[in-house]
Parts: structure tokens; sequence; C-alpha cells
């Protein structure tokens, strides 16, 4: 049986990064394949790791300060200049605070501007509720023109970058700040718009994004060795949905879960549910925040609490194969 | 006064005449603001902006981007005077499949710069192009941008306002439609904007002051404006809404408000005639 096809063999060697520092090399790389990609940030530039391109092209990064509407609508002036502006903040904040400004200015005024927000998701920690945010991939997913992005670790972080400069559209790309677990390779493919199965199973797919695909696969071990057979896939972008790739791996598996680090109202699960619904309806669990907020704490600590962790997957797993 | 601004006087007069039958026509739509802002776009659009009608995206061009999107009847209306299409497509605003949407869409129609409606983005959206401008070494570019006095309720404004400060972004042009009314009554009653010179000065920006509907004034103002370096330039223009329709006239009622056929006959009338002045041929 083909198990971690193009990725890497989970175990204690494993390097561990944050998704946003792939961000912050990738944007340097694109700003040296294209000199019209510039970058602007809203006062959290090291956090972001925008700083990396700011040390790198001083001329093409703007300080914006802490004002998350003007930063997106300076992105659409840019980009209406012909510009290619990633633009940075908390995702609290940035599509957070600004979502207006971003339907108006950057969806349906067609600018290609990208939306960077870090620090999603509970694992932010102790910065706590205000600082958690869960509700950006339905923010951002309904609205149209916008492509979404959540990478599952650094170097998909980079790779995504990368592909974001070359897209024509508006684009919103989720980090997270925590350290993750690289699972995957130079070798992996990652176009926007396309899921990947990283394992292959018979009894069950987890569509997982973000951090939450490594605890997937953890998840898809554990069950493995309980002779239970789990197909892995990785939701890298969550719109456009790839539909082909989703159904295909349904029809085989007939039973579905969905794990994300955000709400699973409007959030993957929601993806998921109505592309399901409509094609293939399938009995599914929704692994993620259930409609309620975080609360400080480490982030390894709100992952269990909140049940993403990889146990949690398991648990979740049993009982729907039980139902 | 010379014959060239009597002219643009006259330019005006139809504009405003087509922004009547539009609106009469539309059934729904901003009156007062378009009424009092078509000097202004009349010296934009006939002495002002560098454009070229037969070729939208000229790539030299001035950008005009309209901030307060439900005043766009006016751009609509300059727009097809100065030929960028016909003024009978003028008659589809508001209408399913129109270019013309009720506010502006880019992609709808070559010629505009933005699409605009929820009010305070287009100051950051000059200050995003002129920072890409300077970037590309582009010095000989103006970019305008047209926004209501009562549309500077909105922080995205002020935040606009200290980066465009920061920057020294000197080719915006800003121009405040100071004509003291919005949706829910005066704007000193709304929400106090005085001093609005102070508060300009005080972020930073060179504040002129004009009367709004005075073509030769504006366009005087305008030109000042574009020698200013260093930092950006907002003109404060002091507008009448409703501007050449007696009954509109400073009435807050006929902001968001269109003429029924009845109050389009007086009005038509009234500007036909320049009040009274000339007899009209069509009565």
């Amino acid at each position: 049986m083909s198990i971690f096809r193009s990725i890497k063999k989970l175990g204690p060697d494993m390097k561990f990064e944050p998704i946003r520092e792939g961000f912050g090399k990738g944007l340097v790389s694109a700003g040296k394949v294209n000199s019209q990609v510039v970058a602007a940030c809203a006062d959290l530039t090291d956090s972001t790791k925008m700083g990396l391109f700011k040390a790198e092209f001083p001329d093409r990064f703007f300080e914006i300060g802490v004002a998350e509407q003007n930063l997106v609508t300076v992105g659409s002036g840019l980009a209406a200049m012909g510009k290619i502006p990633f633009v940075s903040s908390y995702a609290a904040f940035s599509p957070g605070r600004n979502w207006e400004q971003i339907r108006t200015t950057i969806c349906l005024n067609d600018r290609p501007v990208k939306i960077v927000g870090s620090h999603a998701g509970v694992s932010v920690g102790p910065d706590g509720a205000t600082h958690q945010m869960l509700e950006d991939i339905a923010l951002m997913r309904v609205l149209p023109n916008m492509v979404v992005i959540v990478p599952c670790d650094s170097l998909q972080a980079e790779k995504a970058t990368l592909a974001m400069a070359n897209d024509k559209r508006p684009n919103y790309l989720r980090l997270a700040r925590e350290a993750t677990a690289v699972i995957t390779n130079e070798q992996t493919p990652f176009e926007i718009g396309k899921s990947y199965v990283y394992r292959e199973g018979r009894d069950l797919t987890i569509f997982a994004c973000g951090s939450l695909v490594y605890e997937s696969l953890v998840a898809a071990e554990v069950l493995e060795s309980e002779g239970i057979s789990v197909e892995v896939v990785n939701v890298a972008t969550i719109k456009p949905l790839d539909q082909k790739t989703i159904l295909s791996s349904v029809s085989k598996t007939r039973l579905v879960i969905t794990a994300e680090e955000a709400q699973i109202n409007g959030g993957l699960g929601g993806a998921i549910s109505e592309l399901l619904s409509e094609h293939l309806p399938t009995r599914m669990h929704r692994i993620g925040m259930q409609d309620r907020f975080g609360e400080s704490g480490e982030a390894s600590e709100l992952i269990k609490h909140f049940h993403l962790d990889s146990g949690s997957i398991v648990a979740s797993a049993k009982e729907l194969l039980a139902q | 006064m010379s014959l060239y601004i009597e002219n643009l006087k006259l330019k005006a007069d139809s504009i405003r005449q087509d922004i009547i039958k539009m609106l009469e026509h539309a059934g729904s739509g901003h009156s007062a603001g378009p009424l009092g802002l078509t000097d202004i776009f009349t010296a934009l659009y006939f002495n002002v902006l560098k454009h070229d009608p037969k070729n939208p995206d000229w790539d030299e061009r001035d950008i005009l981007l309209l901030s307060n999107g439900h005043c766009v009847p006016v751009r609509y209306a300059t727009m097809a005077h100065a030929g960028y299409f016909d003024t009978k497509e003028l008659m589809t605003l508001r209408q399913l499949g129109s270019r013309l949407q009720g506010h502006p869409e880019r992609l709808r129609l070559p010629g505009l710069e933005n699409t605009s409606g929820p009010l305070g983005c287009g100051l950051s959206q000059a200050a995003g192009m002129s920072l890409a401008m300077r970037l590309d070494k582009i010095k000989d570019r103006y970019i305008y941008v047209v926004m209501g006095d009562g549309e500077t309720d909105e922080g995205n404004i002020w935040e606009a306002a200290m980066l465009a400060s920061k920057y020294k972004l000197s080719n915006i042009i800003a121009i405040l439609d100071r004509n003291n009314i919005q949706i829910d009554g005066p704007t000193e009653e709304v929400m106090p904007l005085e001093n609005v010179v102070a508060k300009w000065q005080s972020f930073g920006w060179k504040v002129l002051e004009t009367d709004g509907n005075n073509i030769e004034e504006v366009i005087n103002a305008l030109n000042f404006a574009k020698s200013i370096e260093n930092s950006p330039v907002i003109l404060i223009a002091h507008t009448i809404p409703g501007k050449g329709v007696d009954f509109m006239e400073n009435d807050y009622h006929w902001h968001g408000t269109p003429p029924n056929a009845q109050q389009a006959k007086i009005a038509l009338k009234e500007l036909r005639t320049l009040r009274g002045k000339i007899r009209s041929e069509s009565e």
C-alpha cells in the first residue's frame, strides 16, 4: 500500500517551523523574480515575517501603521498601477476588521491584492480569544473572485507565496504563529486550486488544512495500527475547491472528517459539507471550533482543549465508524 | 468673463439637465450631490484632467477617483458630454444590464477608475496609486479624489490622510465637496466636521478653499494645487447641494431622492431658461 506519497515520513527527527516563516522566505523569492512585487504591513512587520522582504527591498515596502482598513485599500491602489501587493497583518485584524474594503475595492473592483493573515487559529495561544482568528476562512470564502489558501507547513507557505505572485486574482493566505511540523519536501507539488492526497486509505477520508494536516496524518497512523485505513487529503486551497479530488476520495471511502483550526461553520467543514450535500451526501464529522471562541493557554494545551489534536481526530474517526 | 468660461457654464447647465432626466427616469438615486458637483466635474473633464475619451486606459492619463460613489450620475453625465459614450445611454442608469450601475463599477464602464459606494476608500486607493507611481518614477500624472464632506466621518479617510502626509504624496489632489448636508441632516448636527481647514492642516495637508460652483475659481484652484510640492493637497470646495434647481438647493431631503415627473419638469425648465434669464425653445 502506498503511504506518504510525496511527503516526508513522520518521525522524531521532523523539523518544526512556523508556517509564517515560509511566507517570509517566499516573499523575498517572489520579490527577486518580479520587481512588481511590493509589500505593506500594519505595524506587525517582524511577526508576520514581512521584515525579510523589507530588509531586502526597503523601497518596495510600505509601513501603513495600525490601520488595517487603509492597508487593504492602499493595496487596491497599488494593484491598480500594476503592482503585485502583499499586505499583511494578524488575521484577526486583516481580514477581521476590513472585510468591506476587501469586498468593494479588491473583489468587486477585481484588483489582485494578496492579503496575508498571520497568527490565525487558537494556536496563537496566550494572547487569547481576541487574537485567535477563527472566522477568516469563512469571511474570505464567501467573496466572489477571492482565492483562499491555507498551507499546511512552512515549505508549502513558501511555494504558495510564489504561486500567489503569479496569480491574477485577489488571494487570501492564512498563516499561523506556532512552529508546525514540516511534512512536505521540495518535491511535494503545490498548485493553487489543488487538493492533495497525502495518504491513501479505504475506510474514511480526512480533509484537513493548515497545521491540522499534520495532526490528521498522525491520527491516520494510529488508526492504521488498529486496522482502520484512513485517507488524508490536504485541502490547501479552500477556494476554489478541488471538487474532483474531493469527490473521488469520498466516492471511495464514503465517510468523512474535516479538520481545521477555524470555525466549522463556513470554514473548511462548511465548504466540504456544501459540496458533498449537493453531489455526494455523506456522513461526516467536522473537527474545528464548534461555534465558540478560544481562550488563553499554550498552543499545545489549546489544541487538546478544543479537541483539535490527533487524539481527538482518532476518537472522532472511531465514533463515526461505529455509528 | 471669458467666452471660454461662459461656454463651460452652458456645458454644466446641459449636464445638470441630463442629471435630472437620468434620475427621474431611473426613479431612484441621489440628486443634491451630483447637481452640487456639476461645476467641479465640468472643470475637471473639460479643462483640468489629462485624459482621452477615445482611449480611457491611456497610460499617461490623470486619475479621477470618485470616492463618494453615490454622486456618480454627475460623472456619467459629464463623461457622456466629454465623449466617452453617447448621451442616450444615460437613460439606462440603474437598469438591469446597464453599464451605468447605481454606484460605479469600474469593470462595467471604461473610464471609471474605481468601484465605490461604501464610503471612505478613495483616498487610500489614491495613496496606493501614488506610491506605485513613485516607484515607477512617474512624475507628471495627478490623482484627483472627489470626496463628500459627510464621507469624512469615516475613519478610513483619516488613516489615508496620515499615510499620504507621511509619504508626502504631492500628486494627490483631494476635492472635498463641502455642501454641509448628509442623509440624516446638516453635517454639523449629524457629526460636526469643523474646523475642516484646521483638521486637514493638522494632518499635514496643504489646504485650499474655493467656491465649488464657480468654474473659473475651481480651475484656478486646481491648477494652483498641481504646483504644490512636498505635501498632498485638499481643495475644500464650498458647494450648494442641489445647485441650479431652486427647490432642491440646500435641502438635505434631496440627498438621496430623485425628482418625480412633475418636479423634473419644473427643474428642467429652470435649468433650460437659466433661471428665467432666457426663453426656452421647447416650452
